[in-house]
């Protein structure tokens, strides 16, 4: 057995390393509140795209044991064609976008599509530092060298969320003749006494309180707030049609202090799930500003 | 740029301008028109708390 294992060191590190790969694909690939991706055809298309990294990753290191250094140039061409696929996935989903009752907005968009290419690259890596200890030392090496990068790839893919940036809390949606506020903060104007009556008895609030001055930049981006309000409008469920110009749902800013009121008409109303849903919203990675690092802070800082 | 494509009001001396008016008797009736242009234009009205109300297209 482990004669034979030493013989074909280099196709069993390859075999492994794409198993691997796909493996970490597969952990990567969990089908969410987000809906994304689809079932089932954007399934296969994640799957293979990943077997597809999974192998190049692999190869990668043979490749240099032979001194074939020219195969690396192949690495380039991998990375060109999942640029492709990210521009491909951008565009499906702006085009989806535009039908949804609540959308994603781009930057929900971008983000993802940032992910699905990100999230190849892993698999690259994965299987590149699989096969490489397999091949250099030996095949349990191999192993334990997968499920090493399995962990980094499991720490390397979740984000930061909202309930890391800013506390969020249930407040009071008040209907005070044609004006609509959600706790002491002004959201819009409903003129029609009908729409007023169905927010009255539906309508739910929310106020997020950042911790500190980044988190007030990122929860006051547009895309960032977009996105808590289709996270919330998928997993709740929307209380809207086409042509309820008055009945959408808003997040507006106490520009005081930097506090976002989120105004939401749910099917499900129920305050605890609510809350747990805009703590898991994730912050978008073109949304976080981190003023506090800029040098004029800090230096502000130290000055007392 | 948000726009005002209709106008429901009770007086129409306090009305003038570009867009379609409807004068309407009471605040009932105004609330009705405001309503019905609001389905049919797919725009929101909004009210200035004058007896007006501004059907308006935020698209």
């Amino acid at each position: 057995m482990n004669a034979y294992l030493v013989e074909h060191k280099m196709l069993i590190g390859v075999l492994l390393g794409i198993v691997f790969g796909i493996v970490s694909r597969l952990l990567m690939l969990t089908t969410d509140y987000r809906q994304y991706p689809t079932y089932p055809h954007g399934r296969i298309i994640h799957i293979s795209l990943g077997v597809i990294a999974a192998a190049l990753g692999a190869v990668a290191v043979p490749a240099l044991y032979n001194k074939d250094y020219t195969a690396i140039t192949f690495l380039s061409l991998a990375a060109q064609q999942f640029r492709d696929v990210r521009k491909m996935e951008r565009e499906t989903l702006t085009k989806i976008d535009s039908l949804e009752l609540v959308s994603r907005g781009s930057t929900y968009i971008e983000g993802i599509a940032m992910v699905f290419e990100g999230r190849n690259y892993l698999v690259i890596m994965s299987a590149l530092l699989t096969s490489l200890f397999a091949i250099v030392w030996n095949v349990y090496l191999g192993i334990a060298g997968g499920i090493l990068s399995l962990l980094l790839v499991r720490f390397l893919k979740s984000g930061k969320t909202i309930s890391h940036i800013c506390r969020s809390e249930g407040a009071e949606v008040r209907v005070d003749g044609p004006d609509l506020f959600v706790g002491d903060i002004y959201i819009m104007n409903v003129g029609l006494q009908a729409n007023q009556e169905i927010i009255k008895e539906r309508g739910m609030g929310f106020i997020l309180t950042p911790y500190n001055p980044n988190g007030k930049v990122t929860i006051s981006n547009l895309g960032q707030r977009q996105a808590i309000l289709y996270d919330l409008s998928t997993i709740l469920g929307v209380y809207r049609d086409d042509g309820e110009p008055a009945l959408i749902p808003m997040a507006k800013l106490d520009m005081k202090d930097g506090r976002l009121a989120v105004f939401f008409l749910p099917q499900e109303k129920d305050m605890t799930k609510a809350l747990q849903v805009i703590n898991k919203v994730p912050i978008m990675e073109a949304a976080v500003r981190m003023p506090t690092e800029a040098s004029v802070n800090k230096e502000a800082q130290s000055n007392g | 740029m948000a726009k005002i494509i209709a106008i429901v009001a009770i007086e129409r001396e306090k009305i003038g301008g570009g867009a379609p008016i409807f004068i309407e008797p009471d605040e009932k009736a105004m609330q009705q028109t405001a309503f019905l242009l609001e389905k049919i234009l797919d725009a929101s009205a909004h009210d200035l708390k004058n007896g007006t109300i501004v059907i308006v297209n935020h698209h």
